[in-house]
């Protein structure tokens, strides 16, 4: 039969993961536009907050901060509860999990974004000040499509990153691909053949995000002149 | 406030020998974290200089299965890695009737190293290959010019360029590989973290136990990014950089 009729379950698994890449990129994303935004145009103490983030996250293996932030965040929110008197809210794994690769991978993407918006020229951000745009607008109109174009090949390698940085949630206790095919590998004593599928759909994954990229940096660089040599 | 500062302070009084070196038994924690390190990183990196070499010939033939393999172990989680060596080959009958094969794969140790070495080799190849793609033509034209053969030109003059250049991108794979060795205790072997976590079971004391974990690792990323900063200052003054 095929795969030891685990087909389904492996299925679910992957989807799973999908679901916890994205959800955790979306989170990571605007993390991580915050994170730049502070780190360029905040005051002293946003500037600092956001460079020790950066710097504490970027310093530590992500799977230790994983079983930092991922048990922590259940005992934090109980302390808080307890003290304002409130009933116990229990946090989905799942969306534990999210919040935490999402956090961690934040710190990654305000590198990214700040290089991006650094690499604006500054004579466009004027040209908009100079048609009497505030500063909000210059932000939305000139700056933040700018950055986007610059940021892309960074998006792109962070997204590969914390799609392969989904493996580990099977550590934290959290059902994925990794967990699935580990099972079924357990159950029917043949671990090689059932690792070897997740390692097979994460290159399918990895692959497929690949041509996107690829279509979205020919997309965004509509216009832009590449150095002939 | 104080409450988590004493857990702190329970965790490393209890627990500092084994974080950093040795569990009573065996070595563990930062030693073995270190060692693991040192180990794959330097298979990895002797292997990635022939292998960029030839991922950039033109005999397809040898660039291909390069590319291949280094686009395999790039596109999976190191974890799956792992798992696949550790707890994968084990079970392969060919392995279990090869004493030899079967005995270094029993080992937690021989299994992680392989796993890291072979995916620091991936990332490491590209980089170097990155690099000696870049080489300047003018040096190239020189180079051949005074007659050096093929392999001169390597050894001379693109080699030791391109290692140069690829020095601050190699620094970042260095730490991500640091970070890598986090995964040691899935093939049991005690790194720090399998420390952190024996602490946890032990205490309870989750945020304290990795906490102190994380703090190691951060102390090691940042000496590690130190030691790179004055290495790239001495082999990369030809860049010019340094005026900046």
């Amino acid at each position: 039969m095929f795969l030891h009729g685990y087909g389904a379950q492996i299925l679910h698994g992957t989807w799973e993961t999908i679901k916890l890449a994205l959800l955790s990129l979306l989170v990571a994303f605007v993390l991580g536009l915050i994170g730049a935004s502070a780190k360029l145009f905040g005051n002293r103490l946003l500037r600092g907050m956001a460079q020790v983030y950066t710097t504490l996250i970027r310093g530590v293996p992500d799977l230790v901060l994983m079983l930092l932030i991922f048990f922590s965040i259940q005992m934090g929110l109980n302390e808080i509860t307890d003290m304002l008197g409130m009933e116990v809210i229990e946090i989905e794994p799942f969306y534990a999990g999210v919040l935490t690769i999402g956090f961690i991978y934040g710190a990654y993407f305000a590198e990214t974004f700040r290089g991006a918006f650094l690499a604006v020229p500054r004579g466009q951000l004027e040209a908009g000040r100079a048609y009497g745009m505030r500063s909000s607008q210059v932000f939305r109109r000139v700056l933040f499509p700018q950055m986007m174009r610059f940021a892309l090949p960074g998006i792109g390698n962070n997204w590969q990153v914390v799609l392969k940085a989904t493996a580990l949630v099977s550590i934290i206790g959290l059902t994925d691909l990794v967990q699935v095919t580990q099972g079924a590998g357990r159950a029917t004593s043949s671990m090689f053949l059932f690792i070897c599928v997740a390692g097979l759909i994460y290159l399918v994954l990895t692959s497929v995000s690949n041509i996107v990229l690829w279509l979205l940096e020919r997309k965004y660089s509509v216009g832009v002149r590449e150095a002939q040599l | 406030m104080i409450e988590s500062l004493n857990n702190f302070l329970t965790i490393l009084n209890d627990y500092w020998k084994p974080l950093l070196f040795w569990d009573g038994t065996a070595f563990s924690g930062l030693a073995v974290t270190l060692w693991v390190l040192v180990l794959s990183l330097a298979l990895g990196l002797v292997l990635a200089i022939p292998m960029s070499v030839g991922r950039v010939s033109n005999n397809r033939w040898i660039a291909w299965p390069i590319w291949f393999f280094s686009y395999v172990f790039r596109g999976t989680p190191l974890y799956v890695q792992i798992l696949l060596i550790y707890s994968g080959v084990i079970g392969l009958q060919v392995v279990r009737d090869t004493p030899l094969l079967h005995t270094f794969f029993m080992s937690g140790y021989n299994c992680l190293v392989l796993a890291l070495m072979l995916n620091t080799l991936a990332y490491t190849t590209e980089i170097f290959a990155g690099y000696i793609k870049n080489s300047a033509h003018g040096e190239l034209d020189a180079a051949r010019a005074f007659g050096m053969s093929r392999y001169k030109m390597y050894t001379r003059v693109i080699l030791p360029s391109a290692l140069r250049r690829a020095l601050p991108a190699y620094s970042n794979e260095v730490i991500l590989m640091l970070h890598a060795t986090s995964l040691a205790f899935t093939a049991t072997v005690p790194d720090i973290l399998k420390v952190a976590r024996d602490a946890n079971a032990a205490t309870y004391l989750t945020f304290a136990a990795y906490g102190t974990a994380a703090v190691l690792y951060m102390c090691v990323s940042f000496v590690l990014v130190a030691l790179f900063r004055r290495l790239e200052k001495r082999t990369l003054g030809f860049l010019g950089h340094s005026q900046h």
